[in-house]
């Protein structure tokens, strides 16, 4: 399989690259890891007249924490330059704990978070831990930056909010105002696969109380769940008892809007969430007591 | 040398636009013309005539085009050949000096590493990348590592075995140097 003709862009400027897009009238493609893009376009589901490879464009390979905790991601950091990162598992333990389920070991040296991000596949991981962890898209056009709350950005299946002449440039996940906690599992038939099940946990604790607690799910619907009100409301002031557990894996196991296939059946991935929450949920209760 | 799809059809059109690209391949300098759609696999396969890179699912699952590019291991079917431009690329047919098999391509020898051998250039080549990286890994991280490969043959024992041996052997060559 090969691709439909397109013609290529290699632009080595932000500045550039958006001129390109802004020529092309929605006609034109930003190429980051090219790990979804480049199979749709042997698929033939996509055909742009006009692929333009950021790749060469610096400054974008980079993750950094600001002074405050929050995590910055460029356009081109690889899934396994997180998984490999010594700076995010303390401040951003659901980022971390997703970036070893990413696809596959092969693909994770190529592919980029945020463009997964934008690719908005209704799977995918790190989606889910942006509406978990309460996560922004920095967004570059022709008139500068704006941010986009990932929960406006992802729209649908496949469709994100950016306009035809905009890049997004960055993942901004902001730090929590107590200690970090959170966690992510996936349930797939085989490395790679599509995941049958995804629960994405993010919580800010002040001591042993949560302050904000974060989900959000992946494969049971057909976009990203956000279960944020689900579980803050069974955990927001509350400490990780195992009654107060099992209500925020009941509340948010009602979120998913799961179908039968041949991954399983709609109440097997509803039984599969609601033990990912409260597995997490306990993991992190029972570190919790260990470090006190 | 010009590298179109377009060459294979019985209509060969003129006007196809390519781009001039210079890629090192296991440590040659190639330059080459190819069209934007043309990828890095087929390039190597149908272009350069390195045909150890084998071409299988097509769809990035099963990581038999596995080829190292900057020494880390990526699926060559997933990616464009003119986006290899100025950088190195290093197929199976690198591991291997005239007269000697590299310490990976020995292990699969002699622990049976391969039944078919489809797979296997894809295997050694993330191979090549873990060790780098991880001279000594444990069985798990072997696993680990060759979890975006698939094998239908082998049920993948005889292949970790082979990792381990290579692992061995490579840290054991490394110690009579030193």
């Amino acid at each position: 399989m090969y691709p439909s003709r397109f013609a290529y862009e290699a632009p080595t400027s932000l500045a550039e690259a958006i001129a390109i897009l802004d020529r092309n009238g929605g006609e034109a493609k930003i190429l980051a890891g090219g790990q979804s893009l480049v199979p749709m376009l042997k698929l033939r589901f996509a055909a742009p007249g006009t692929l333009v490879d950021i790749n060469n464009i610096p400054g974008l390979s980079d993750h950094w924490l600001d002074k405050d905790g929050t995590l910055h991601i460029g356009a081109l950091v690889r899934h396994e330059d997180l998984e490999f990162s010594t700076i995010i598992a303390d401040s951003h333990p659901t980022i971390a704990a997703a970036a070893e389920l990413v696809a596959d070991p092969i693909v994770r040296t190529r592919g980029t978070f945020v463009g997964s991000v934008c690719h908005a596949d209704p799977q995918g991981d790190w989606a889910a831990t942006m509406v978990a962890s309460g996560g922004q898209i920095i967004a570059q056009g022709p008139n500068g930056r704006r941010a986009i709350d990932v929960r406006e950005f992802v729209l649908g299946p496949f469709t994100n909010a950016l306009a035809y002449n905009e890049i997004a440039v960055e993942a901004v996940i902001p730090a929590a105002t107590g200690t970090a906690k959170g966690g992510y599992l996936k349930l797939e038939r085989r490395v790679g696969d599509f995941a049958t099940a995804s629960v994405a946990v993010n919580l800010d604790m002040h001591g042993d109380t949560v302050h904000r607690a974060g989900c959000a799910l992946a494969g049971v619907g057909g976009r990203t769940i956000d279960a944020n009100d689900a579980i803050n409301g069974a955990l927001k002031g509350k400490a990780l008892t195992p009654e107060n557990v099992e209500a925020a894996a009941d509340a948010v196991a009602a979120m998913a809007e799961p179908r039968s296939d041949h991954r399983g059946s709609a109440d097997y991935k509803r039984h599969i969430v609601k033990t990912f929450v409260s597995r997490i949920l306990t993991n992190i209760a029972n570190s919790e007591q260990k470090a006190a | 040398m010009t590298s179109l799809y377009n060459e294979v059809a019985a209509d060969p059109g003129a006007d196809v636009p390519t781009r001039r690209v210079s890629i090192s391949v296991n440590g040659e300098k190639r330059t080459v013309d190819v069209e934007p759609r043309l990828l890095l696999a087929h390039l190597l396969r149908q272009g350069l005539g390195l045909t150890g890179t084998h071409t299988g699912c097509d769809t990035t699952n099963c990581g038999a085009c596995t080829v190292l590019f900057d020494g880390r291991p990526i699926k060559s079917c997933t990616m464009l050949a003119v986006q290899a431009d100025g950088h190195e690329v290093e197929t199976v047919e690198g591991l291997a000096s005239a007269s000697e098999l590299h310490p990976i391509q020995e292990g699969f020898k002699e622990c049976h590493g391969l039944q078919c051998g489809y797979c296997t250039p894809g295997m050694m080549m993330a191979t090549k990348a873990l060790l780098e990286k991880n001279p000594d890994p444990t069985e798990d991280e072997v696993r680990w590592a060759l979890s975006g490969n698939l094998c239908r043959c082998t049920g993948y024992q005889n292949i970790v075995k082979s990792v381990l041996w290579a692992a061995e052997k490579m840290r054991g060559d490394e110690g009579e140097e030193a």
